[in-house]
C-alpha cells in the first residue's frame, strides 16, 4: 500500500495504491490522515485518487470515514475519484457511496471542486 | 449437526401486513402469465423453482432462536426470542405434552428480543420438563424473573412448573454440555454479548449475534478469527450496512454482511449465514442484501470459496 500526493492549484490529490486490509489499516491511517490536515474551510480541497487501489477492507473503509468526518468537522471538502471496479463494488455493497462523495474520474472531481485545479491538471 | 432457524429477526418481531401479501400475489400472478399451471404439482414447481424467494416465501419475523440438533433427545437452543414459540409447538406436535423434555439454552445476552419468547414457551408451564439456561451474564436469572413479574406479564416466574436451572459459563472456557463442546466468547455489544462455538464430532458451528466488530483493531479481529477458525457454519449478525455501522450506527453493537464475509474469508470458514435481520427490511431488501453479499464474496475471493446463506424462519442447514 502506498500513499502519494500531488497538488493542482488549491486541490490536493492523494493517490492510494495497492491493497488495504485489517493488517495494514493502521499504516494506511498513519499515511493518509496527516495529508488531510489542510483539508478545512479556507484550506485545501482534497481528492482521493483511488485508481490504483485494488482492494479495501472494512478496516480501510473505516479510515476513510474517519478522514471524511474530520474534513466535515473542519468544513473542508474531501471526495474520492476514479475507483477501481472492484473497489467501486465494495463501496456500493457497503453503502459507502451514500456517505462518501465519489466521482467517476479525477477530472470529474476537479471539475466540480475547482476549475483552477482542473486547468492545472490539464496543462500538465 | 442440523441447525434449525426458528427466529432470525433482530431487535423486534415483525410480520407481513395485508399490503405485503397483496404485493407478493400480484408479482406471482404477473410472473405466471402465459404459463400452464393447471395442476397443483405444476403450481408447486413454479413457486419453488421459478419465483424469487422474496415473492414465494418470507424471511419471517420472529426474533432470535436457533436450534442445534445433534440427534440427541435433549434439545439445544441459542436464545429465547419469539422463535421459541413455534419451536415449542413443533416439539409438542412431535412428542406430545406428557413426554418430559430437557432443553439446554445458550443465551447471547439478555436484551428483550432475545428473551421475550420465553413467557410463551409452553414447555415452561408443564411439570416434568427441565430447562437449563446457560449464559455468561451475572444477571441471567434476574432478567428472566423480572420479565415474568408484574406489570410485565401476568404469570409470575415462580408459577412455572418446569424445573428451570441457570448455569453461568466462563468466557473462553470449553465445556461439554449436552454432548457438545461449547466455548463462549465475549463480544462487543451494549451490556456485553457472548458468541458460542459448538463442536460435535469434528464439525463446528458458531453462533455470533449482536456483536460489533471494529476490524481496524487488529488484536480483536484476530481473536474473532480464531473463534470462527475453519467453522463449518458461522451464524453472523449482519443487521446493518458497513457504512451505517461505522457512521451513524457506530457503537450500536451490530455488524454487517461485509465484515461477515471478511472475517469468514480470513478464518477460512466454510459457510456464512447472515442473521439478525433489520426489522425495517422487507423480504426483497433482505434478498438484495444476500445477492450483494454473494457478489462481494465472488469479487474478493482468494483460494478459498465461502458459501453464503441468509437465515429465514424455517431454514435448516446440515453440517
Amino acid at each position: 500500500m502506498q500513499v502519494t500526493t500531488k497538488r493542482h492549484a488549491d486541490v490536493l490529490v492523494v493517490a492510494v495504491q495497492g491493497r488495504v486490509d485489517y493488517v495494514n489499516a493502521d499504516e494506511f491511517r498513519a499515511a493518509l490522515l496527516p495529508h488531510l490536515k489542510s483539508c478545512r474551510a479556507g484550506g485545501d480541497k482534497a481528492v482521493l485518487d483511488l485508481s490504483g487501489l485494488e482492494y479495501i477492507s472494512s478496516a480501510g473503509l473505516r479510515v476513510l470515514i474517519i478522514a471524511a468526518k474530520e474534513a466535515h468537522a473542519a468544513k473542508g471538502k474531501l471526495v474520492a475519484a476514479a475507483l477501481h471496479p472492484v473497489v467501486r463494488e465494495i463501496f456500493e455493497i457497503s453503502r459507502f457511496t451514500l456517505v462518501f462523495d465519489t466521482h467517476e474520474s479525477l477530472q470529474g472531481a476537479l471539475r466540480e471542486l475547482s476549475p483552477a485545479a482542473l486547468a492545472a491538471l490539464q496543462s500538465g | 449437526m442440523r441447525i434449525r432457524f426458528w427466529g432470525t429477526r433482530g431487535s423486534l418481531p415483525v410480520s407481513l401486513a395485508a399490503k405485503d401479501i397483496k404485493h407478493k400475489i400480484i408479482e406471482a400472478l404477473l410472473a405466471a402469465d402465459g404459463r400452464e399451471l393447471g395442476t397443483r404439482e405444476a403450481a408447486v414447481a413454479f413457486v419453488e423453482n421459478d419465483l424469487p424467494f422474496a415473492i414465494s416465501h418470507t424471511y419471517g419475523g420472529d426474533t432470535s432462536c436457533v436450534q442445534i440438533d445433534t440427534g440427541s433427545d435433549d434439545y439445544v437452543l441459542c436464545d429465547l426470542g419469539t422463535g421459541i414459540r413455534p419451536f415449542g409447538h413443533h416439539v409438542l406436535a412431535r412428542r406430545g405434552a406428557r413426554t418430559p423434555c430437557t432443553f439446554h439454552v445458550f443465551m447471547s445476552h439478555l436484551h428483550w428480543d432475545h428473551i421475550m419468547g420465553f413467557p410463551l414457551f409452553l414447555h415452561a408451564y408443564i411439570p416434568g420438563n427441565r430447562i437449563v439456561i446457560h449464559g455468561c451474564h451475572a444477571e441471567l436469572e434476574e432478567a428472566f424473573r423480572r420479565q415474568h413479574a408484574a406489570p410485565c406479564f401476568p404469570v409470575d416466574f415462580s408459577r412455572l412448573r418446569a424445573k428451570i436451572e441457570f448455569v453461568t459459563l466462563e468466557p473462553g472456557k470449553r465445556t461439554r454440555i449436552a454432548g457438545l463442546d461449547v466455548t463462549p466468547k465475549l463480544q462487543l455489544h451494549g451490556g456485553d454479548s457472548y458468541g458460542y462455538r459448538f463442536e460435535h464430532q469434528g464439525k463446528v458451528v458458531v453462533y455470533s449475534t449482536d456483536s460489533e466488530h471494529k476490524t481496524d483493531d487488529v488484536n480483536a479481529t484476530q481473536e474473532t478469527v480464531e473463534f470462527i477458525r475453519r467453522a463449518d457454519l458461522v451464524i453472523f449478525d449482519a443487521m446493518y450496512s458497513l457504512a451505517d455501522s461505522v457512521s451513524v450506527k457506530e457503537d450500536w453493537g451490530h455488524s454487517s454482511n461485509v465484515v461477515g464475509v471478511e472475517l469468514c474469508q480470513i478464518a477460512r470458514a466454510k459457510h456464512l449465514c447472515i442473521f439478525h435481520h433489520e426489522p425495517v427490511h422487507d423480504d426483497e431488501k433482505i434478498s438484495s442484501v444476500l445477492q450483494e453479499t454473494l457478489r462481494l464474496e465472488e469479487i474478493t475471493r482468494g483460494d478459498h470459496q465461502l458459501r453464503i446463506s441468509s437465515a429465514y424462519d424455517g431454514l435448516e442447514i446440515t453440517v
